[in-house]
């Protein structure tokens, strides 16, 4: 399988000595062509930076990148014409229609929309209905799908998506995700950030990103096998008073709130067992099982290290 | 949390011109609750806010926020209660203190009651050593948990918050949501926007608006029952995709 994306200890820092903020400390990974690969973390982690950079819009202090084969610094010109990029923040023109604002995109990269509506027809025809209207106006979700379609118009090989989904409901979150399903199966190769974990199960493959530093490159299932603990959820009647408790226990490596359950991970050679004597006096409704982390643990064990 | 009423809304609608916003909604805050109000973008939640945080008056029905109705007391409205978004909260360009000393003047306190608080927020936050830096260095985690302090740094009897943990590390996420178990033990109300359907788990009460409705209110474990679902998530997805308005 060829590769899309390759970058090499690249290193991004902003400001000068006294202020220095390290925004990418040597990141090292490849995208594989066709692949849909998530890069997940919080504000802050670095995502931005790492997009701009391999889509020529910023320059690495050292390391090398390179998209569809070619040099992010000395072969720009080339993969501007091939990428397609949707910021995290909307960068259409409001003061252009709909329909003004992708004919612009087509037409400025060489195209038509006509030549290439088959890729983009299942989102625009959702805004179809509204072509006339100044994209300044269009609701949040129809801005997205106004800008993923300009960002597809022009029938790129890679796609940069920064955070797509920030701000948008858990609905149009799902249909966002089914939007990208279909365009990889066009054979698209697609770069997400996203800050919901969730969505890390939806990706091939995910790098798992904080404070500069990928902390994982997996597929979502084996990020979750490599957790290699064994997870607990317990709950009780009075969880504030469980959670407090929980963490006064020695026993007790890490326990958080998560959903319904707390999570707790207990120092090795304890088990349930310890959990259920030590709790069960104090606790009425106790429930205690095991269960598979899902990506959010995985982030969360990998921050402590 | 006490039977004290901190809001009240009874048939509280806005409209602008034919399209309804918010279609006549009623329910009621208790003092010391965490209430959930979360719906699909587009459905009504900031509209229905900025009429109970006093910023835009309704074009019919009733609302008390803090004993103060919406219509004739929007100003005291305002003094009384927090707010606080992901968006807007804290001042980048001036210090830890200052933004303090800030917000504390803004809402009239005096130079005692700033002096006293800061340094008892200073170390409830273990910020003292960075009160005298700039807001612009701290790292996020910090800043999130900051601009809840300040947003409750005049006491208020209600906070807002506006998708307050968007965008947040998992681990901070944690001890923002901590932060607001504190407040409410403390008194204070809490009204919560929140796009992570596990942190809709932790509030005492949650709304589900739907096209301007409020299509269900309950709490957790009864909403899921009801829509016999597993997690709020599920409950969320069963109501939000009745949704037949674009969202806006």
């Amino acid at each position: 399988m060829s590769i899309a994306v390759t970058v090499k200890n690249i290193l991004k820092t902003y400001g000068k000595k006294k202020e220095l903020v390290t925004a990418l400390q040597d990141i090292n990974f490849d995208v594989k062509t066709g692949e849909l690969f998530g890069i997940i973390g919080p504000d802050g982690a670095g995502k931005t930076s790492l997009f701009r950079i391999l889509t020529t819009l910023l320059l690495a202090d050292s390391g090398t990148a390179t998209v569809d084969g070619f040099d992010v610094v000395t072969d720009y010109k080339q993969i501007r014409k091939r990428v397609g990029y949707m910021p995290g923040k909307f960068s259409l023109y409001p003061d252009l229609t709909v329909q003004e604002n992708l004919a612009f995109f087509a037409t400025i990269f060489n195209t038509s929309i006509d030549e290439n509506y088959d890729l983009i027809k299942d989102i625009y025809i959702q805004i179809e209905p509204f072509k006339d209207r100044k994209a300044g106006k269009l609701s949040g979700g129809m801005k997205q799908k106004l800008a993923l379609s300009c960002a597809l118009i022009h029938r790129p090989s890679v796609l940069f998506l920064d955070e797509p989904t920030t701000g948008v409901d858990a609905v149009s979150r799902k249909e966002f995700w089914e939007m990208l399903k279909r365009l990889k199966e066009q054979g698209i190769t697609i770069l997400v950030s996203t800050a919901y974990m969730d969505e890390a199960s939806l990706c091939d493959r995910v790098a798992l990103m904080q404070d500069g530093n990928i902390m994982s490159i997996d597929t979502p299932a084996q990020i979750v096998a490599n957790f290699g603990r064994t997870l607990w959820a317990v709950r009780s009647g009075n969880m504030l008073h469980l959670l407090d408790e929980l963490n006064t226990m020695k026993e007790v490596e890490n326990a958080y709130p998560s959903g319904t359950f707390h999570h707790v991970i207990l120092k090795k050679g304890y088990t349930d067992a310890f959990l259920q004597q030590a709790l069960s006096e104090t606790n009425n409704n106790l429930e205690i099982k095991a269960i598979r982390p899902n990506i959010e643990d995985c982030f969360m064990q990998l921050m402590r290290r | 949390m006490t039977n004290e009423k901190i809001i009240t809304a009874d048939k509280l609608s806005k409209r602008f011109g034919d399209f309804v916003a918010v279609n006549e909604i009623s329910f009621e805050v208790c003092r010391g609750e965490i209430f959930g109000f979360l719906g699909a973008n587009g459905a009504g939640k900031t509209t229905a806010m900025r009429m109970l945080c006093g910023l835009s008056l309704p074009s019919s029905g009733e609302a008390t926020v803090a004993g103060f109705d919406v219509y004739r007391e929007n100003e005291k409205i305002k003094k009384s209660i927090g707010y606080m978004s992901q968006k807007f909260s804290l001042y980048e360009d001036l210090t830890v203190k200052e933004n303090m000393r800030f917000y504390g003047g803004i809402y009239g306190k005096s130079d005692a009651f700033i002096k006293q608080k800061t340094a008892s927020v200073l170390e409830q936050l273990h910020l003292q050593k960075e009160a005298n830096k700039l807001v612009r260095s701290l790292p996020l985690g910090w800043k999130q948990k900051l601009a809840f302090s300040v947003a409750i740094f005049h006491e208020p009897v209600i906070v807002f918050l506006d998708e307050p943990t968007g965008g947040v590390d998992p681990v901070t996420r944690r001890e923002f949501w901590h932060m607001i178990y504190q407040a409410a033990e403390n008194g204070i109300t809490i009204f919560v926007t929140t796009h992570y359907m596990d942190e809709a788990e932790y509030c005492n009460r949650v709304s589900i608006m739907v096209d301007g409705n409020i299509e269900a209110l309950d709490t957790p474990s009864a909403l899921k029952q009801i829509y016999q679902s597993a997690s709020m998530d599920e409950v969320f997805l069963k109501l939000a995709r009745k949704a037949t308005r674009a969202d806006g």
